[in-house]
């Protein structure tokens, strides 16, 4: 089939080797991608302060963009629930609210898609490392994805995954890190504990946005443990 | 900056960075999610549970009017004394005016957070009363002259230690810092005001629209006590309390025991249906309750955030909250903290005082998922964030998003955008966490990323 991959901003500018992944495992598995030049940014950041006008000016774009796309696929569950949740409630009684409606349901964060989409949890990569895996709170509450990481990972060859002992937020909420950054550090503090205390390698998630939190912290302090997306885990040869 | 969010950060900064007290309050709670979970388990379904539960609430606030004048009339038929407050000031005009007519000099208190809400306390020993909280906890906070840190659990805060300490200094007597020595310095503080009091003052659990009842639970039987002895009770509870049913409490006693404190039930859970009867040995000779809305009936008329009234202050939200884990309960400044505060503190006390408690959130919707009556908690800071945004914008942040909007609609300019990011890299890194640095919130305690050469839209483009 033919996957319209929706790379988030960040993961453009900074991560390109998560989205890079994302494309050649979807290849590999025999899809066409395509990757639409015009989409830069879903909109949450506007959205999640407040300013919904300046989040549809973003939005509304999007949506004309994947109007006639057959599948579209997110690489993070923020901006996945972004898509599929929000985008409905943003656009709630304007001409634009039945697009949204259909976008939304043809929209699938990236793990999600892979197990319950396509059926695939065995891409033959090898990775291996003891690692564990944080949960993105969009991703986890918003589209109650839990299991289908785990299925791919679990897929991994030399791979041992070993859980945290809490399912709790990293602490980066996207603006929330810079206007309130005491707690959101707090937050991360406890999140990078928890994660060396399970004496794993690396930190896998679904979200590139956490663990660019994740990771500032974990430079900044030392902290004898690294980060790497889900994506890549799942590309590694 | 209002004063309200000046001295939300200040405390925020100071309590976070105060890692025994996170750590302390981590492990308390850490332990609550433990015992909860263990008693969910004994629910045939705890997602059914919680559905029926909402579906209650949903009914009760829905039809409101209609339960809280069956509750009021079938009160009034066995001699209760009902007076509505509209405002926390008529509130406490009323009750002074009761006490005053009573000519008390003491009132004992069991546990209400509305008469936190509405500053009784105050209004009282302003007045000349002596009051004296007896829920352990309270009692504890009240020799402190500091309000509760949470909802249910009030002096969380406190080690044994100090707990001893206090008393050794308030009350000269604290033989040593177990639980049991401590308990029992205060209950003989306590039942000699007891003996004192002229007026017993409640709160409310639940109040039952069909028989006229209020359902009050508590663990140390000091409600009852409060109840029983002295010859005027007082109860003061919000509107929002209303159960349709009696049967209603079979779901929703053990429910509010599992998720306020892991418990199957509270100890005691006792429904007052009138004062004392013709024939009858025991029970207070007046009973006044005092309903209050204090501005419940507005958020009662936004359909959008109407199911926040559902609560039952079991204290779940705060329970599970990552920022209420790593600032405590006092950072608020609030009568009600956690996420449950955040969402309504706004309606109570104005929206644009109390915004930042909306934005000071990850929305990592752990409230929402562990509310017993599924409140759409992390779902209303947003709608707050939205409301507040609309009506007051900030030039700056609105300014900025239009820029952004029109940098990410173009892909020239995203281009362009993403270049001069990694071409001002080495100046950031030079200024990193100083004043000059633009990144400074982020870069003060975290590393930035180092954003690569060529950014995954150059990757696609060169392949193709």
């Amino acid at each position: 089939m033919t996957v319209t991959l929706f790379i988030p901003c960040f993961i453009d500018a900074l991560y390109p080797r998560a989205g890079i992944s994302m494309v050649e495992i979807l290849e590999r598995l025999g899809h066409t991608v395509i990757c639409p030049e015009k989409i830069a940014c879903c909109g949450q950041p506007p959205f999640n302060s407040g300013y919904w006008d300046e989040a549809r000016t973003i939005a509304a774009p999007v949506l004309e963009q994947l109007k006639d796309a057959e599948a579209i696929v997110i690489g993070s569950g923020s901006c996945g629930a972004m898509v599929k949740k929000f985008y409905p409630e943003l656009f709630a009684k304007t001409p634009h609210a039945e697009l949204a409606k259909q976008v939304a349901s043809r929209t699938w964060e990236f793990s999600d898609f892979l197990v319950n989409k396509l059926g695939v949890t065995d891409l033959g990569a090898k990775f291996p490392h003891k690692v564990t895996y944080h949960d993105g709170c969009h991703g986890l509450r918003e589209l109650g994805i839990k299991t289908s990481p785990r299925a791919l990972l679990g897929k991994v060859g030399g791979l041992q995954l070993v859980e945290m002992k809490d399912e709790i937020c990293c602490g980066f909420g996207g603006t929330f890190s810079a206007k309130f950054p005491m707690i959101s550090t707090a937050m991360g503090e406890v999140k990078c504990n928890n994660a060396v205390e399970t004496g794993a390698d690396y930190i896998v998630s679904g979200d590139s946005s956490c663990l660019m939190h994740i990771q500032g912290l974990l430079s900044r302090q030392g902290k004898p443990i690294k980060t790497i997306s889900l994506a890549e885990v799942l590309n590694h040869q | 900056m209002s004063t309200f969010v000046s001295e939300f950060k200040t405390a925020a900064t100071r309590v976070t960075g105060d890692a025994r007290q996170r750590q302390f309050i981590r492990t308390a709670l850490g332990n609550y999610e433990i015992a909860r979970d263990k008693r969910k388990a004994s629910f045939q379904s705890w997602e059914s549970a919680r559905q029926a539960a909402a579906e209650t609430k949903w009914q009760a606030i829905n039809h409101l009017d209609t339960h809280l004048e069956s509750l009021v009339a079938k009160l009034e038929a066995r001699g209760t004394k009902v007076h509505w407050a509209s405002n926390a000031t008529q509130a406490r005009e009323i009750i002074l005016k009761i006490v005053t007519d009573k000519k008390a000099r003491s009132i004992i208190k069991s546990k209400a957070m509305t008469s936190e809400e509405i500053h009784l306390n105050d209004a009282l020993e302003h007045a000349g009363f002596t009051v004296a909280e007896s829920d352990l906890g309270e009692f504890i906070v009240q020799l402190r002259h500091e309000p509760p840190y949470h909802i249910v659990f009030p002096s969380m805060h406190l080690t044994r230690d100090q707990i001893r300490d206090l008393f050794q200094k308030e009350l000269g007597d604290a033989p040593s810092n177990s639980p049991e020595d401590l308990t029992m310095v205060a209950r003989r503080v306590m039942r000699q005001k007891y003996i004192e009091a002229d007026i017993g003052f409640t709160g409310g659990n639940f109040a039952i629209a069909e028989t006229g009842m209020i359902s009050i639970t508590e663990n140390e039987g000091n409600a009852r006590l409060t109840a029983a002895l002295p010859k005027t009770m007082i109860t003061l509870l919000g509107i929002e309390k209303v159960l349709p049913r009696f049967s209603d409490l079979a779901l929703f006693l053990p429910m509010l025991a599992t998720a306020g404190a892991g418990q199957p039930m509270t100890c005691y859970n006792t429904m007052y249906s009138g004062p004392r009867q013709p024939g009858e040995c025991d029970g207070p000779e007046e009973w006044h309750v005092v309903l209050l809305d204090n501005r419940r009936t507005e958020l009662l008329a936004d359909p959008e955030q109407r199911d926040a009234l559902h609560c039952i202050r079991c204290g779940a939200c705060l329970n599970v909250c990552p920022i209420f884990r790593n600032v405590g309960g006092h950072t608020y400044g609030t009568t009600y903290s956690g996420p449950v505060g955040s969402v309504i503190t706004p309606h109570l006390r104005g929206l644009q005082d109390w915004k930042h408690l909306s934005n000071a959130s990850s929305l990592c919707g752990a409230c929402t998922e562990a509310c017993p009556v599924k409140i759409d908690l992390h779902h209303h800071l947003l709608h707050n964030r939205r409301n507040a945004s609309m009506s007051e914008p900030s030039f700056f942040e609105k300014l900025a998003y239009k820029i952004f909007g029109m940098v990410a609609n173009e892909p020239v300019f995203w281009s362009l955008a993403k270049k001069i990011g990694w071409l001002t890299q080495p100046l950031q890194r030079a200024v990193k966490g100083s004043a000059l640095d633009p990144a400074k919130a982020w870069t003060k305690t975290r590393d930035l990323p180092t954003q690569p050469l060529e950014s995954f839209k150059d990757w696609w483009r060169n392949r193709k």
